[in-house]
């Protein structure tokens, strides 16, 4: 009998070894916290180049994050992407005339969306789409700017 | 070469006819499975047998393996600059990859190899037999219990090396080598993913303890009942295991991450 109780024991302390080093992976280590953020709203943002932006990257404004990248699709009828913000209900007094820009943190760091508030009188609601975009910088396509530019400015 | 021809001949029907019972076995476990469940002393005590015991050496490589990337990402990182994103190294290889699969193969030398043997004895010392004599199914009482608590015990297994791991390449990156603490918790928050690693990585050990086992059991309880068999099996048992490990690594690898480009 006593010697069955250890053995339980043993396997309970195991077990909850376990759980514990499981619950310290998700909440330590994994984004699980960012799962259950707060109540959100949708804003809708049409680019004509995200460049490398992907889903569940950070939106913010004046550098403070205020929610996430829900979804990108590509929109047959303007040709263009069409990125979903989820926004925090916390911050849902934006102007109409926001503007939404895609930006690098650093020089080669992860792509997010940086919104500026315009100065218009009405807010944009749930599902409301963000007019004034820029697109994502592509390199490739300055440097090539840059070389056509010198090369037909030498002629 | 009439000779060679016949052991061809031979080699493969026998190699077909294990494979046959191999998959004869797995079935007859899957059939049984529900009686164990309904009978959780036997599983608490194989449970003891394969986790509690296999816990010191997954806890201590581990760590070892975690301070060891630790400090081989922060020597090849640091030549970038980009040493803040040690976390993320360790994080992600430890979740997806060497948390299943080392904690696996470490189960398969420490566990695997301990269950072909006490199945092998049992039959070579006619137990099994013995039950059967009693019209009692060696199934649902001896080996599906086993089965069962390798399930539970490998995924547990997995997470508590990774949970060390990590704590490991800490303990390296931060507290010996200077990198960022708060770098080094934002990066793995940024980049491991609860979904898409964590529990990725939680399924692949539940498959890998289910393969080990069933080969353990299985070279066990298909063993030749002698002193000698017992020691092939178990030897067996562990390279067999092992390959397996990695074979459905990569099968499940594919199947999880296959389409992100």
């Amino acid at each position: 009998m006593n010697n069955s109780r250890g053995l339980e024991l043993a396997v309970g302390i195991f077990v909850a070894l376990g759980f514990v080093a499981l619950l310290f992976l998700s909440i330590k280590v994994s984004n699980l916290a960012e799962y259950q953020e707060g109540e959100s709203y949708t804003l809708v943002a049409n680019f004509r180049n995200i460049g490398g932006l992907r889903a569940r990257a950070p939106v913010t404004v004046a550098g403070v994050r205020v929610g996430r990248i829900a979804a990108i699709d590509f929109d047959m009828a303007t040709y263009s992407a069409r990125v979903k913000l989820a926004i925090d209900s916390d911050y849902d007094k934006f102007p109409l005339d926001t503007s939404a820009s895609i930006r690098t943190s650093g020089l080669i760091g992860e792509q997010y969306v940086e919104l500026e508030p315009g100065g218009d009188p009405d807010y944009l609601a749930d599902g409301g789409e963000i007019e004034l975009t820029q697109s994502a910088l592509v390199m490739e396509r300055i440097i090539g700017q840059f070389l056509y530019g010198k090369a037909s400015g030498e002629k | 070469m009439i000779e060679a021809l016949v052991r061809l001949g031979a080699g493969s029907l026998g190699a077909t006819a294990t494979t046959g019972r191999a998959g004869m076995f797995l079935w007859r476990l899957l059939a049984q499975l529900p009686a164990s469940v309904r009978r959780p002393g036997g599983v608490v005590r194989q449970l003891y047998n394969l986790g509690v015991l296999s816990l010191i050496i997954i806890l201590v490589s581990g760590l070892f393996v975690g301070m060891v990337l630790g400090l081989q990402g922060y020597n090849t990182l640091v030549d970038f600059g980009a040493e803040g994103s040690l976390g993320t190294l360790v994080g992600l290889s430890l979740v997806r990859e060497l948390g299943p699969v080392m904690s696996a193969l470490l189960f398969a030398g420490r566990a695997g190899s301990a269950l072909t043997a006490e199945i092998g004895l049992m039959k070579a010392t006619e137990q099994l037999s013995a039950l059967e004599m009693m019209a009692v199914d060696p199934f649902p009482r001896v080996l599906a219990p086993r089965w069962l608590a390798g399930f539970i015990a490998m995924p547990l297994l997995a997470v508590v090396f990774s949970a060390v791991g990590i704590l490991g390449g800490y303990l390296v990156g931060v507290e010996l080598l200077g990198v960022d603490a708060g770098s080094y918790w934002t990066n793995l928050r940024t980049s491991v993913d609860f979904y898409d690693d964590l529990l990725n990585g939680v399924i692949k050990s539940v498959v890998f303890g289910a393969v080990v086992c069933w080969v353990a059991l299985f070279q066990g309880y298909d063993c030749v009942p002698t002193a000698e068999g017992v020691g092939r099996a178990t030897t067996r048992t562990v390279v067999m295991a092992s390959l397996g490990v990695l074979g459905f690594d990569f099968l499940l690898t594919a199947l999880m991450y296959g389409e992100v480009g």
